[in-house]
């Protein structure tokens, strides 16, 4: 039976389990959105901006574990999701992004709305496929789910030629997807499994320092098995937060420039170093010749590009967390049986000694609200059960290391490359696939304003995402390094928002607000207990530093304190 | 070699011979700051694949990531990085050189010791074509740059793993 392109891509979309699209429609796109209508299996949230339908797929994406679908229109449609799918690169992020392009025959005449999406994305996708014949549709779109989901996740791109949706053909669905030049590798080399495992028995001070992947391979049990087996402390980047329990005593808090005292200097004085599924980022390791100076280092990542990229490896292991984490401690059944919680008690006392001295904290303040206190009670409040996305900024580190994650896949944040405007969308993404979850959108003044036009798209879906503004009046991050390197000059930081209470209600969501500490935790429980979108407003301490701070440049143990 | 320079690294990509591959692999050289001396591309003896040879400087680790990253595009089929390996080099340049009364004579030596073969010849000119590795060729065009040359085209260099002795 002959189907055109268009009905062709939604049987593909029910055959990759595909439930919700986030999408905008436009000329070239037609054809998809009149087929869109009739396929009732597959539900269409209509963004306001194209650069929100890809963050909203990115933050499905994270919280159901499936690849999350854009679909936009050519041209403005297709450059507008640039943002989102580099943001979805850095991270790994799962996603298949359709893209409307001119008709074949138009491509390369500059025709209206023509952009080479393909082009333009190659750089920030895993892989990216122009569609040319209708017959090869089938296939691509399988390709493109298979490349997505598996190996190292990340966004793939399909541009439709107009024509491509248009035509038709007989299609044939392939069952397996087979690319002769891509083999992930899953299962890591047993030899360097076990050299890795001897190592770390005969360590004196490891530290588990994990990632991303850990959330993305959803590992994090076989990691707490091995964690709590060997009783090795566990410090995370910001993507891996969640992936071990935030309120264990084992865990040390994020690592990195704005990573706790604790976690900084143990990574310092480690001689066995475990990195799981994590990249060694620089704003993880500080200047990179002083990171973890005293360390063998074990690295475990699905991508051998990522092992001895910044930093010299002594075992790489290339291979899924999971199963790795998995023969690891299959491998320690076999080992005499040892009390690690003796051994182990000279290291973790040093450890816990780190982290009574130079706790996370903050001044109190009686008559101004500090925006950590605002993020402690949304913790407190919520029993850490929440779906928290973030901005980016302060907002971001606040809720990194106030908000205390105890399962993997409720932080959603722009971790690599940093997108002020993720949050809002991201939340979105996340409600649709949790519609009973309690969503928080942990914000700023400036980085709301970023995508603050997909309010009216939560409210027209009565989404009931909450978002808590910290608002300080300036684009805080940016403010911070001007207090501490450029002599207080606040250059275009301070910053006008609008009363986001009215704006609130102008969209038909609900807008509360805190000025005084008392305030805040009546604040959050109204949101909560309120089934609609709530914009919460917190206006706090402007001046208000993230600490401590390891300055970008320097070594792990140089941390800002206060 | 000029002991300033990075070592040369030659490396052997095979590719799915489909439009976009030659540019996501210079795109991924230009994005990672990685150097391209030379570079061919041609098909294989199989049309749906395509053969790329690029020479490019770095140290042992750069060398590593550019074949790590390599790999991790979805349409390389093969990384091999011939100069860990016994292999053979060529490349071919053809070059214009000026040739009058007195260095006529010179210009046609030189083009003998290097087993290089005229295949123009004009009243000031002569046009050579030279086939070897980077040292031959270098050797060469030092010598006729004496003589002052005209225009050179170079075909960047083409190399081969050697088969395994018996």
């Amino acid at each position: 039976m002959k189907l055109t392109g268009a009905q062709i891509l939604m049987k593909c979309l029910e055959r990759e389990g595909v439930k919700h699209i986030f999408g905008y429609p436009g000329g070239v796109v037609l054809d998809i959105y009149d087929e869109l209508a009739r396929t009732p299996s597959i539900r269409h949230i209509l963004v306001r901006h194209e650069q929100a339908a890809v963050h909203a797929a990115d933050g499905y994406a994270r919280a159901s574990a499936q690849v999350g679908v854009a679909l936009v229109t050519s041209g403005p449609g297709a450059t507008n999701t640039v943002t989102g799918i580099a943001s979805a690169y850095l991270d790994s992020i799962p996603i298949v992004v359709f893209t409307g392009q001119v008709p074949t025959g138009l491509i390369g005449n500059d025709a209206f709305q023509e952009v080479d999406i393909v082009g333009i994305t190659r750089p920030c996708t895993k892989h990216n496929y122009l569609v040319k014949d209708v017959k090869d549709l089938a296939r691509t779109i399988h390709e493109a789910f298979h490349i997505a989901r598996s190996g190292r996740p990340g966004p793939v791109l399909v541009d439709l030629p107009k024509d491509v949706s248009q035509g038709s053909t007989a299609p044939k669905f392939p069952e397996v997807v087979k690319i002769k030049s891509y083999n992930p590798t899953y299962h890591a080399n047993p030899r360097q499994v076990a050299r890795a495992l001897d190592m770390i028995l005969r360590a004196q001070r490891p530290v588990l320092y994990t990632g991303g992947g850990i959330v993305l391979s959803d590992s994090s049990e076989d990691l707490y098995k091995f964690a709590t087996s060997l009783q090795i402390p566990v410090t995370s980047t910001l993507m891996g937060l969640g992936g071990f329990p935030g309120d264990h005593p084992l865990w040390m808090g994020m690592l990195g420039m704005h990573g706790t005292y604790c976690a900084n200097m143990a990574v310092s004085q480690a001689d066995v170093l475990i990195a799981v599924g994590a990249r060694f980022d620089d704003r993880v390791t500080g200047k990179l010749s002083e990171f973890a100076p005293h360390a063998k280092i074990v690295h475990i990542d699905i991508d051998p590009s990522s092992i001895s990229k910044n930093v010299q490896v002594d075992i790489p292991i290339v291979g899924d967390c999971k199963d790795t984490l998995g023969q690891l401690n299959e491998l320690l059944k076999d080992k005499p049986v040892r009390d690690w919680t003796e051994l182990r008690r000279p290291w973790l006392d040093t450890v816990n000694g780190w982290s009574a001295t130079h706790p996370l904290t903050y001044v109190w303040d009686d008559k101004v609200i500090k925006p950590q206190f605002v993020v402690e009670k949304l913790y407190e409040l919520t029993q850490g059960e929440a779906y928290i996305t973030t901005e980016v900024g302060q907002n971001q580190m606040w809720a990194a290391q106030f908000y205390k994650f105890r399962h993997p896949r409720r932080l959603m944040t722009s971790g690599g490359l940093g997108v002020m405007g993720y949050g809002l969308p991201a939340a979105m993404g996340v409600q649709m696939a949790k519609p009973d979850a309690c969503v928080i959108d942990i914000a700023g003044d400036g980085s709301i304003q970023m995508n603050i036009q997909e309010l009216i798209t939560v409210v027209d879906n009565d989404l009931p995402v909450k978002i808590a503004i910290l608002n300080n009046s300036f684009l805080g991050m940016v403010r911070q390094w001007q207090q501490l390197f450029y002599d207080r000059r606040y250059s275009a930081t301070p910053m006008t928002a609008p009363d986001f209470v009215k704006l609130a209600e102008a969209y038909g969501a609900v807008g509360l607000r805190a000025t005084k500490p008392e305030e805040v935790e009546p604040v959050i429980r109204e949101a909560l207990n309120t089934r609609r979108p709530v914009i919460m407003d917190f206006k706090v301490e402007p001046e208000e530093c993230v600490m401590p701070m390891v300055p970008a440049g320097k070594a792990m143990h140089e941390m800002l304190l206060a | 070699m000029d002991p300033k320079m990075e070592p040369r690294h030659t490396i052997a990509i095979w590719v799915d011979n489909t439009p976009g591959v030659l540019s996501r692999v210079t795109g991924l050289f230009s994005g990672r700051g990685f150097n391209i001396e030379s570079l061919c591309v041609a098909e294989t003896m199989d049309p749906e694949v395509s053969r790329i040879t690029i020479v490019s400087t770095g140290d042992e680790q750069i060398t590593e990531q550019i074949i790590k990253q390599l790999h991790k595009l979805i349409n390389i089929i093969k990384v091999v990085d011939l100069s860990e390996l016994e292999h053979v080099e060529r490349e071919m340049v053809l070059v214009r050189v000026k040739a009058e009364d007195k260095s006529r004579a010179e210009v046609l030596r030189i083009a003998d010791i290097f087993r290089c073969r005229v295949v123009d010849v004009s009243a000031s000119t002569y046009t050579l074509e030279i086939t070897g590795n980077h040292d031959k060729i270098r050797a060469v065009l030092d010598l006729l740059k004496n003589h002052g040359i005209q225009e050179v085209a170079r075909t960047g260099t083409l190399a081969i793993q050697r088969s395994k002795k018996e």
